[in-house]
């Protein structure tokens, strides 16, 4: 199988308050159609590395290779390019851009890459949108939905450019139960049905032993 | 690779959705460029009217005789005093004829010239008003009546009667109205003039003439060439003054030093002549333009406010936007077009208000006495104003948009989606 994303000897320090290592030595790798978990402690680390891995913190040692192409030290407009194109993402709390529709908020990053045209990326949010049930929300603005919907929404969102991967930050954390099983069987029938990879953050381990394959982490080092 | 689109459409879901903040930032742009259209507008037509007011009477060179002393006296030219120092006093002005020698002829010169609108001749005398027992003194400059008014407006100053009847009526007058008030005249009567070596000549008025500078309406007066000269008993080429329109003002300094170093003659170009006009123009200038800046500097602050305040409120929606694959620049934009977009609307309606104020202002009646030709308050309105306003609001709203915009760039999302 390929290999979507690999991290080699990362390591990073936190300057402020006093210099600390949060990243010891990480090196990993997620496999084209794996659902990855990484599991760990309040403050072990975990978030940190999604963000490196994210290509949104830069400032770390070590690394990182995406669909086998090193993206360390590339320039900022790049690595968005990069975000928009190849990483779709799925927060803890639902970031929506409240203003906006349902519908606008998914077409938003497809507009951005500018890969399709305007009718055919709303086609295509609309299809996303159909497959998590939610297409009847369309037109309905962000800030009038519920939590659960809003993070189905925030999931059509990060698949609308087709990403590489999908990068998770605790996004059943902040729903009720009824909610995550239904967000993790979403997760779980992309994974299965569509060959995505996915990586995501919890602390869930219900969660986590859904998934094919769990990363632990303590103490910035990933056991 | 800059999507403007997405961009512009970001931009314009904040602003609508923040309409009343909108507004109020583009009000204040709308306010700057209103006061700065119709204080400028005001101000220049003032300005232009001041001017009007002795500029258009005056020749651009007013070319004459000037009685002075010799620069040179005798006893500095001759050789055997040259080391020698030499006082001479009580040196008198040197008796020089007051007509222009071969007026005629300079003249004809002069309107050859390429620069030169026209060269008008006058005969300048003092004389006095005689009604009855009355003497009063006065200056008649004698003109023709017609061109006078084609060049320097003299129509325009004369408020009963008329230049073309000064023109048809042998031996006629036009009377400054403030000595038609003292010997309480009217157009049609008769007044007796005496040139200073005596005889009199009744004059027939044909109008009155003011000019709003009371002192010169007590003692001024007109006539035609040829009646001054009948009254002096000169000659038809006895001229004592030409006075020069250009069709550039510019020029009026160069041209004057040509005339009087061409004919000997003493030659005031209008700039040297009303120095103190220039000076109370720049001022007035200076003035309208520090307010309507200071004006639009404050719309400026009230767009950077609104605008540092929009960009906390959406700290989530940028960190949103660039976790998604927007990068700072884009950020920067869609937050920088916002400023444009309010900066431009209320550019716009700035201007609108602006002319409107300033046409307004033109129709409210202003009458004065002092200047015959006003009737409503003087506005100047000039394309050019709409596109310096215009332009100033554009930069104005660029600066105020663009500190608030480099923080949205330099956000970092990490920090925004760590912090909820």
């Amino acid at each position: 199988m390929d290999i979507v994303l690999e991290a080699k000897h990362i390591d990073k320090y936190f300057k402020k308050p006093v210099k600390f290592q949060v990243l010891k030595d990480i090196n990993f790798q997620v496999k084209t159609g794996e659902f990855t978990s990484i599991m760990g402690k309040s403050g072990c680390g975990k978030s940190t590395l999604l963000y490196i891995l994210s290509t949104m913190d830069t400032n770390y040692t070590g690394e990182l290779y995406l669909q086998n192409q090193l993206i360390t030290g590339k320039d900022a407009t790049h690595l968005s390019y990069l975000r928009n194109k190849h990483i779709g993402f799925v927060f803890q709390f639902h970031y929506l851009l409240s203003e906006f529709t349902v519908l606008e908020n998914v077409m938003l990053p497809a507009k951005k890459l500018a890969e399709k045209s305007v009718v055919d990326i709303k086609q295509t949010a609309q299809n996303k949108l159909k497959m998590l049930n939610i297409e009847h929300l369309a037109l309905k603005k962000a800030s009038q939905i519920s939590g659960g919907e809003k993070q189905r929404v925030a999931i059509a969102r990060a698949l609308i450019n087709n990403p590489s991967i999908i990068m998770g930050d605790e996004p059943t954390g902040n729903l009720d139960s009824h909610n995550a099983e239904n967000v993790f069987s979403i997760f779980k029938q992309l994974s299965e049905e569509q060959g995505l990879s996915l990586l995501i953050v919890t602390h869930d381990e219900d969660f986590a032993k859904k998934t094919d394959r769990i990363l632990l982490m303590e103490d910035g080092k990933m056991l | 690779m800059i999507n403007w689109n997405i961009i512009l459409s970001i931009a314009k879901t904040h602003l609508v959705t923040k309409l009343r903040q909108t507004l109020v930032a583009a009000l204040g742009v709308t306010f700057g460029i209103g006061s700065y259209i119709t204080l400028v507008s005001f101000m220049t037509g003032l300005n232009a009217m001041l001017d009007d007011l002795i500029l258009n009477q005056t020749p651009h060179i007013h070319i004459y005789n000037e009685i002075e002393p010799s620069k040179d006296q005798p006893v500095s030219i001759y050789d055997d005093f040259a080391s020698h120092l030499n006082i001479v006093r009580s040196i008198k002005p040197k008796i020089s004829q007051k007509k222009i020698h071969n007026a005629l002829p300079i003249i004809d010169y002069l309107e050859k010239d390429k620069d030169v609108l026209g060269a008008l001749p006058q005969v300048v005398t003092q004389i006095f008003y005689i009604a009855g027992s009355i003497e009063l003194g006065g200056n008649l400059t004698g003109l023709n009546p017609l061109e006078e008014s084609k060049y320097f407006n003299l129509e325009d100053y004369i408020i009963e009667g008329s230049a073309e009847a000064l023109e048809n009526t042998d031996n006629g007058i036009i009377l400054g109205i403030g000595i038609a008030k003292k010997m309480a005249l009217n157009v049609g009567d008769r007044i007796q003039i005496s040139p200073i070596n005596g005889n009199f000549f009744p004059l027939k008025i044909v109008g009155f003439y003011q000019s709003g500078i009371s002192d010169l309406d007590a003692i001024q007066s007109f006539t035609n060439i040829s009646t001054v000269q009948r009254i002096l008993g000169e000659a038809n080429n006895y001229i004592t003054d030409i006075n020069v329109k250009l069709k550039d003002l510019e020029k009026a300094l160069p041209m004057s030093q040509l005339v009087e170093q061409q004919f000997g003659l003493k030659a005031v170009d209008i700039k040297t002549a009303n120095a103190q006009f220039d000076t109370g123009t720049d001022i007035r200038n200076l003035i309208t333009y520090a307010v309507s800046i200071t004006l639009l500097i404050v719309a400026g602050f009230g767009i950077y406010n609104i605008l540092n305040m929009l960009i906390y409120e959406k700290m989530n929606d940028i960190a949103i936007l660039k976790a998604t694959g927007f990068s700072g620049k884009d950020v920067q934009l869609i937050f920088m077009s916002q400023a444009m977009i309010i900066g431009i609307l209320g550019g716009l309606l700035g201007l609108l208000i602006g002319f409107g104020l300033a046409s307004f202002i033109g129709t409210i009646p202003f009458e004065t006495e002092a200047l015959p030709t006003v009737d409503t308050y003087p506005i100047h309105l000039q394309p050019s104003y709409f596109i310096i306003g215009f332009s100033f609001a554009m930069v104005s709203t660029f600066l105020a948009g663009y500190l608030p915009s480099r923080k949205a760039k330099k956000i970092d999302p990490v920090t925004i989606i760590r912090g909820q």
